[in-house]
């Protein structure tokens, strides 16, 4: 199935060393995951109305500078476009991140959108973690904290869109090590009720569902705790917020989860190998969080 | 004595030595470092060897040992001697998930805590936990005594056969068919024994018993719930 | 009054069978047990044939043009992979669902047959490991007598995550059956019911699953072929994650699977028959380039040489036989008639393995019955029926032109019905059309 990971730096020194740490957290995940890999970076970089989306498409010579402008000229506003192999984050001044949602569903339906937000930055694709994390330039990604994950594609195909993390909302994107038992039904729920989905992937169930309890006004941790009802199934899962992460285990908790501490980091891992190389995990509190509980870590708390 | 780095030698090195060495051997005490969260480390030993692991390891260290004292110094991922026959493990920091899974014989001691299904399915092995367990502890056990001196999680001896279970602090709840029972002389002299060979420091009288109601051994409609 | 039975309407919703199952479960509160796999008819390889030779292929001549029937097991990491004479094994049976006297049985004919026996729910006997020169040793969820000596012993491993007859369901044995040696071996008190477990205890997954087979790899320093055995259910996923997990060999066993003991509910309802499920896993193991190189076995009510033959045809390497085995041993013999009788049943219909008052000694830990089988003449019986299998194979691999059974290939076949078209993936007869397909 997979190999997830995240990790949350509590010491600022530390963040620009936060991409090198989780290239070697995914691809310690490898062989629970060949088949491909994502990573969600959450930096602080740009000012605070402006907002990032993170595009995909197959063909590594689109027109992402003419898309970008085009973007612009359509909302008013500025935008810059940074690329990367078949990704490209564009951002836009003044935060319209809706409304250039909008604009490119009508527009450019051809390109998928990975993630959006503020902070937020989402790659993915097929192949090996490492490839995946080298294709990306992950290792010399900087920021706060990040979640990835390597898949082992249990029940729908090995492509680029079906990789995780899924998005669920503006900065918050999930991903998961398990199979969820009624991801159809709960697809169709939410289907009637206006979600639209990318793919048959259960994963993207449970980011839509999240995004549908959050999109009623559920806070993150309101709509993972209706989630432990809703969702059946064996699953361990990770959450990236702006400020944090979540990683909430199903009450049976057959699916792997790791947890580890120290003054300068949090890590959260499928296997204590990826946390192993960590610095000073030699004197981290290590432990297994317990089913059906909710940990978040924030950046609001750290000192 | 030997010294096996595992940042510079691999896994199936190290259980190929450690498989190959003569009846005879005199090489007996082996230090593993840097583990890593490494899997399978010192898996179907079947020599009286003294092996030592400083570090983490990952998943089913010690699986299947015979006969061997393996120790670790730090934690473990799932089935911490999964099926062990005899011998001793013991385990320095946690346990994860299914510690001593299956197993038929041997003890196995865990100085902090273990995770869920701590003892399942065991066959006869002993498991003394000197800190708390998760839920659905000794599912399914048949054989065998798992002692807790700590607290235990929800579903403790679901479905249980013949194994005993011996707890010290809270219980949050019982599986099915799991009862507590009356501790006699006999029963607290195998938990004296029990705290001895683990090296716990605690008195049987503080300890309850629990153990099968033996409901389900035929089926009756009436108990169909609980299956 | 005589009642006139061309007024008696029979209810396909309510037959008698319906009517008297609805009332036993009022009376006794519990679902039916039973052993054997599903008795009702499921499209299956009768529904397909073999175009022989015509005046575009030539046929080899019997006897004296070869067609070669071996086949290896385990290629893919094992130093040691498993070299098979005929490539029909006999399937996992555990010692406890049969009576000493079986195992032995079929340990001495799948020896002089140069096949390979498996073992079941109930570990490893000295009798099986001494009488099967070939012996697969199973890994089940309950771990009923599992011990490393006889992991190394054994000469392949096999991970059993489902069977056809109950995918999802976990071993069964009644406490009639639970005599003291089986007690013994399952570490369980003597005449009670066994509950086992339906998921492993250790791991659950593909991803965690590659962790388990790395550590019996390690436990047998590689020597092992490692096999998957899987229930048929959503085929084309569950055997990608075998490959991914590592897995050396892949069994396949289709919802005609048997079983010594399960609810009827569970062997009629779960699973899809054994001729979907093996194109289904052919065209997976091509997806990811494997076929051949993680060799596929196939059981599920594989009764005679036509029904290995066309497993082999869709692109199996060998097939595998538990039921069909028990009967060449003597099982639904029609002898003991009063004993089938006392069961309730007739040979011919008996499914009462779960009982452990197996009329002629297979399914038995009587000893009273299981004398009724003498080891050595089950093993002949045996050793005849997979003789003439293997015949029937290569007569029909030689009317297609083949050198080597598993030169056999889907295009040799056509179907006789619209559905065994679609599931088998080959033409109606007289057609071009694969249901689904084109």
């Amino acid at each position: 199935m997979c190999g997830i990971v995240g990790l949350f730096i509590k010491n600022p020194e530390l963040s620009d060393s936060l991409g090198d740490h989780l290239t070697t957290m995914l691809i310690g995940m490898t062989e629970r995951g060949p088949d491909s890999a994502g990573i969600a970076v959450y930096h602080h970089e740009r000012a605070d109305d402006t907002a990032k989306l993170t595009l995909f498409h197959a063909d590594t010579h689109y027109r992402w500078r003419e898309l970008g402008g085009d973007m612009g000229e359509a909302l008013g506003v500025e935008t810059d476009v940074e690329v990367k192999d078949n990704h490209a984050v564009v951002a836009v001044f003044g935060g319209d991140e809706a409304g250039a949602r909008a604009w490119l569903k009508a527009t450019h339906p051809e390109v998928r959108v990975m993630g959006y937000g503020r902070t937020m930055e989402v790659y993915k694709d097929m192949g090996k973690p490492a490839d995946v994390a080298e294709k990306f330039g992950v290792r010399k990604m900087t920021g706060t904290h990040g979640i990835g994950h390597t898949r082992m594609a249990t029940e729908s195909a090995v492509t680029t869109e079906h990789s995780h993390p899924f998005t669920a909302a503006a900065d918050i994107c999930l991903v998961h090590n398990g199979s969820l038992a009624s991801p159809n039904r709960l697809r169709k729920w939410l289907e009637r009720r206006g979600m639209e989905f990318e793919t048959d992937n259960d994963t993207e169930v449970a980011a839509r569902y999240f995004a549908f309890r959050m999109g009623e006004g559920a806070t993150l941790d309101e709509a993972l705790e209706a989630g432990l009802k809703d969702l059946d199934g064996f699953y361990t899962f990770c959450l990236g917020t702006r400020d944090g992460f979540a990683v909430l285990r199903d009450p049976i908790s057959c699916k792997p989860a790791v947890l580890a501490e120290t003054d300068d980091w949090v890590a959260m891992a499928s296997e204590f190998r990826s946390i192993a190389h960590l610095p000073g995990v030699k004197n981290a509190s290590i432990w297994e969080p317990a089913p059906a509980t909710l940990y978040t870590w924030s950046l609001e708390g750290r000192a | 004595m030997s010294a096996v780095d595992l940042a510079t030698s691999s896994v199936r090195d190290l259980n190929s030595a450690l498989h190959g060495l003569a009846a005879d051997s005199n090489d007996t005490s082996w230090t593993i470092d840097n583990p890593d969260g490494a899997h399978a480390i010192a898996v179907g030993l079947d020599a009286p060897l003294e092996v030592t692991i400083n570090g983490h390891v990952g998943y089913y260290c010690a699986g299947m040992n015979k006969t061997a004292n393996v120790t670790v110094n730090g934690h473990t991922g799932w089935g911490i001697a999964e099926n062990m026959m005899s011998g001793t493990v013991r385990v320095t920091g946690n346990a994860s998930q299914a510690a001593g899974a299956t197993g038929h014989g041997g003890l196995l001691v865990i100085e902090g805590d273990a995770g869920h299904r701590c003892g399942i399915s065991m066959k006869g092995i002993d498991i003394v936990v000197k800190g708390s367990i998760g839920h659905f502890g000794a599912f399914m056990g048949q054989a065998g005594n798992l002692v807790v001196a700590g607290d235990v999680g929800e579903n403790l001896g679901d479905s249980l056969y013949e194994a005993r279970i011996y707890v010290r602090g809270k219980v949050a709840s019982l599986g099915a068919d799991c009862v507590e029972k009356d501790m006699g002389p006999e029963h607290r002299a195998t938990l004296k024994d029990l705290l001895a060979r683990a090296g716990v420091d605690a008195d049987p009288k503080d300890f309850r018993r629990y153990g099968s109601a033996r409901r389900l051994y035929h089926f009756n409609v009436d108990h169909a719930d609980a299956y | 009054m005589t009642v006139d039975p061309r007024k008696l309407q029979r209810s396909a919703t309510f037959p008698p069978e319906v009517i008297a199952e609805i009332q036993r479960q009022a009376d006794q509160g519990i679902y039916s047990i039973r052993g054997s796999g599903a008795k009702r008819p499921l499209p299956s390889f009768d529904d397909l044939v073999f175009l022989g030779a015509s005046t575009s292929r030539y046929p080899l001549e019997g006897y004296r043009e070869a067609c070669a029937t071996n086949v290896v097991i385990g290629t893919r990491f094992a130093k040691k992979p498993i070299e098979l004479k005929i490539p029909i094994t006999i399937a996992g049976m555990s010692f406890g669902a049969l009576g000493a006297h079986a195992k032995e049985a079929l340990g001495l004919a799948a020896t002089a047959m140069g096949t390979s026996t498996t073992t079941g729910d109930g570990g490893m006997t000295q009798e099986e490991r001494g009488s099967s020169k070939t012996l697969v040793y199973q890994l089940l969820p309950s771990r009923y007598g599992m011990n490393p000596d006889d992991l190394r012993r054994a000469d392949a491993i096999e991970v059993v995550v489902g069977q056809g007859a109950k995918p999802g369901g976990g071993g069964m044995l009644l406490g009639q059956k639970i005599n003291a040696r089986v007690a013994g071996m399952r570490t369980l008190p003597q005449g009670i019911d066994q509950r086992s477990a339906c998921r492993h205890p250790d791991w659950t997954g593909p991803d965690d699953l590659t962790i388990k087979i790395q550590e019996l790899r390690e436990i047998t320093d590689w020597q092992k072929p490692i096999y998957i055995k899987i229930g048929a259910t959503r085929v084309a996923f569950d055997i990608a994650l075998c490959v991914k997990a590592g897995a050396d060999a892949i069994v396949l066993d289709g919802m005609q699977g048997g079983t010594a003991a399960t609810q009827d509910v569970f062997i009629e309802h779960v699973g899809i028959p054994t001729l979907p499920a093996v194109r289904a896993a052919v065209e997976a193991l091509q997806d990811l380039d494997m076929h051949r190189k993680v060799q596929l076995i196939v059981s599920g009510g594989i009764r005679t040489g036509a029904d290995a033959a066309k497993a082999l045809a869709l692109g199996a390497d060998a097939v595998s036989i538990g039921m069909a085995a028990l009967i060449a041993l003597g099982c639904n013999k029609p002898v003991y008639l009063e004993d089938y009788h006392a069961l309730g049943t007739e040979p011919g219909y008996c499914h009462h393995c779960h009982t452990g008052r197996c009329p002629v000694g297979v399914t038995t830990q009587f000893p009273e019955l299981e004398e009724r089988l003498v080891p050595e003449q089950g093993a002949r019986w045996l050793q005849n029926y997979l003789t003439t299998m293997v015949m029937e194979v290569q007569t029909l691999a030689r009317a297609c032109g083949k050198g080597h059974v598993n030169n056999l290939e889907p295009e040799d076949m056509v179907a006789l019905t619209v559905e065994a078209a679609a599931m088998a993936g080959v033409p109606l007869a007289g057609t071009k059309w694969i249901p689904g397909r084109m």
